[in-house]
């Protein structure tokens, strides 16, 4: 498959901070690629590079062949970008928003219809409606629209699910399923830890590095430690006890449970509970587990600090 | 266990004009308990919980906090409690300590218990020598734990956070639960919102509202159990599913 995007030694700095650090990566045409990581990882200085919003202090950039910092005009044409914060015109209506976005882009509704349709559908009772009076789901539904409605080769989504619900964002990786089943390049970043199994490929990003390049598989198959999931009654007095074992590397706190290594890669599970018993309340389980991307994540990241 | 009440709901009415945000809505809330208060966006989660912090009257209901009626002791309520959001906590101008101060001044604490309670909260955070560091040059890790220290600098009964870890990374985000955790086992009860739902998982017991009504309440070990299934996600849509 071709390369869509091409990016080599990417350096974006701002006062005191280095926002994007020697990036290099490259995302092939049709691929539905994710960006995963906090507030402050780079994320955004990153997409408003590739957008052509923003200039790097060094390194190259190209999208489809074009240079993001030459050829900015022939780029805008070809993709669409989703900024984090709702950037519509709140004070037009939905049909109005959406006319005037492909106006601007030289085409009509009417010509792109069939790729926002499945999208616009659930939005277009309320096409009288003001941009701004819309909920938050329906903003976001609206916003994908405008992205989408110049038929863009390449999307670029900036945390389009922040803040939004389970189900809400549930639903919208489908929606970016069916787009990238018509051959769209999808671009999309999330502090959502668990949507980077809905990806190709993933970039773990933290503080202007990446910190990992794979498939959501690969990410995990690449953990080179063991993992244990403790359960007890009392999560408080579980984890402190926890953490006063020499041996017990890293102790976090996972949905019902505590994910722990430990430095030699070995655990005696009857020591441990009988260790732990009279530490904390009720029963004990332990068990080996499969790690998850997030555990890959806070792995990557203590590495990087040590 | 008989458990003591800190927050108790009875038929909660909350509307606006024709639009009915809390649909009565009864519930209680326990001493020292991590009560997980969550939703679909524009469930009426918000509504709830101003009207729990003495920010917005019911329009019908009885409703107490911390001992406290809603609609004759908003006032007393205030200083019973803290909270937190994502959006807004601490003055990015001020230091460490100055926002320490202007809360503790708010809350009403003596100049003594300011000082005191301004060591104790930096030892425990270790951020001795950030104390005079401006909010603006914190990391922002470091400012969400800082301000959930500041929302209970008074050691409120209860401390209500709304989405209080959104975009943090993931280990900010557990140290941060760990506080929590300490908060909840030195007795303070916590209200808590968010969309992170492993985190619904570290909750005591959870709610989950959907159009102004609370659809479901119990531990969620329970709700899995009854759900079938093996993480409060699914729970989460199984129930927006059912609805729909």
């Amino acid at each position: 498959m071709e390369n869509s995007i091409q990016v080599n030694n990417l350096i974006k700095t701002y006062p005191h901070i280095t926002a994007l650090n020697r990036i290099s990566f490259n995302v092939a045409e049709g691929e539905l690629f994710g960006f995963i990581g906090p507030d402050g990882a780079g994320k955004t200085t990153l997409f408003r590079i590739l957008t052509t919003l923003l200039l790097a202090d060094s390194g190259e950039a190209s999208l489809f062949g074009l240079d993001a910092a030459r050829d900015f005009k022939r780029i805008r044409t070809i993709t669409g970008y989703m900024p984090g914060r709702f950037s519509l015109y709140q004070d037009l209506t939905v049909e109005e928003n959406l006319n005037f976005f492909a106006s601007v882009f030289g085409t009509t509704v009417k010509e792109n219809y069939d790729l926002i349709k499945d999208i616009f559908s659930h939005i277009e009772p309320f096409k009288t409606r003001l941009a701004g009076k819309l909920s938050g789901g329906m903003k976001q539904k609206l916003a994908l629209s405008c992205a989408l409605i110049h038929a863009p080769k390449l999307l670029v989504l900036d945390e389009p699910t922040t803040g939004v619900d389970a189900v809400s964002r549930t639903e919208f990786w489908q929606m970016l399923k069916n787009l990238q089943k018509r051959g769209i390049t999808i671009l999309v970043s999330t502090p959502y830890m668990d949507e980077a199994s809905l990806c190709d490929r993933v970039a773990l990003f933290q503080k202007g590095n990446i910190l990992s390049i794979d498939t959501p598989e690969q990410v995990v198959n690449n953990y080179d430690k063991k993992l244990w999931a403790v359960r007890g009654v009392n999560k408080y007095t579980l984890i402190e006890a926890l953490k006063t074992i020499l041996a017990v590397d890293s102790v976090y706190a996972f949905g019902d449970s505590v994910h722990i290594t430990t430095t030699i890669n070995r655990l005696d599970e009857k020591a441990l509970i009988e260790y732990l018993s009279p530490r904390t309340q009720g029963p004990i389980q332990v068990s080996e587990i499969r790690p998850n991307i997030e555990d890959c994540f806070l792995r990557l990241m203590r590495k990087e600090e040590l | 266990m008989t458990q003591e009440i800190v927050i108790s709901v009875k038929d909660l009415v909350k509307t606006f004009g024709h639009f009915v945000a809390n649909d009565h809505l009864t519930f209680d809330v326990y001493k020292g308990e991590i009560f997980g208060f969550l939703g679909a966006n524009g469930a009426g989660k918000t509504t709830a919980m101003r009207i729990l912090c003495g920010l917005s009257k019911p329009t019908s209901g009885t409703l107490m906090v911390d001992g406290l009626n809603v609609y004759k002791q908003a006032e007393a309520i205030k200083k019973r409690i803290g909270y937190m959001s994502q959006k807004f906590s601490l003055y990015e101008d001020l230091t460490v300590t100055e926002n320490m101060r202007l809360y503790g001044g708010i809350y009403g604490l003596s100049p003594i218990q300011i000082k005191r309670r301004i060591e104790e909260l930096l030892d425990q955070l270790e951020l001795q020598k950030q104390r005079n560091t401006l909010i603006a040059d914190l990391p922002l890790g470091w400012r969400q734990k800082l301000a959930f220290s500041v929302a209970i600098i008074h050691r409120p009964s209860i401390v209500f956070l709304d989405e209080p870890t959104g975009g943090v990374d993931p280990i900010t985000r557990r140290q941060f639960w760990d506080l929590i955790y300490k908060a909840s086992h030195d007795g303070i009860t916590i209200f808590v919102t968010t969309h992170y739902m492993d985190e619904a998982e570290y909750c005591d017991r959870v709610s989950i509202m959907n159009e102004g009504k609370i659809v479901a309440l119990d531990k969620p070990s329970v709700l899995k159990e009854q759900y079938g299934v093996a993480s409060m996600n699914e729970v989460f849509i199984r129930i927006a599913r059912n609805i729909e």
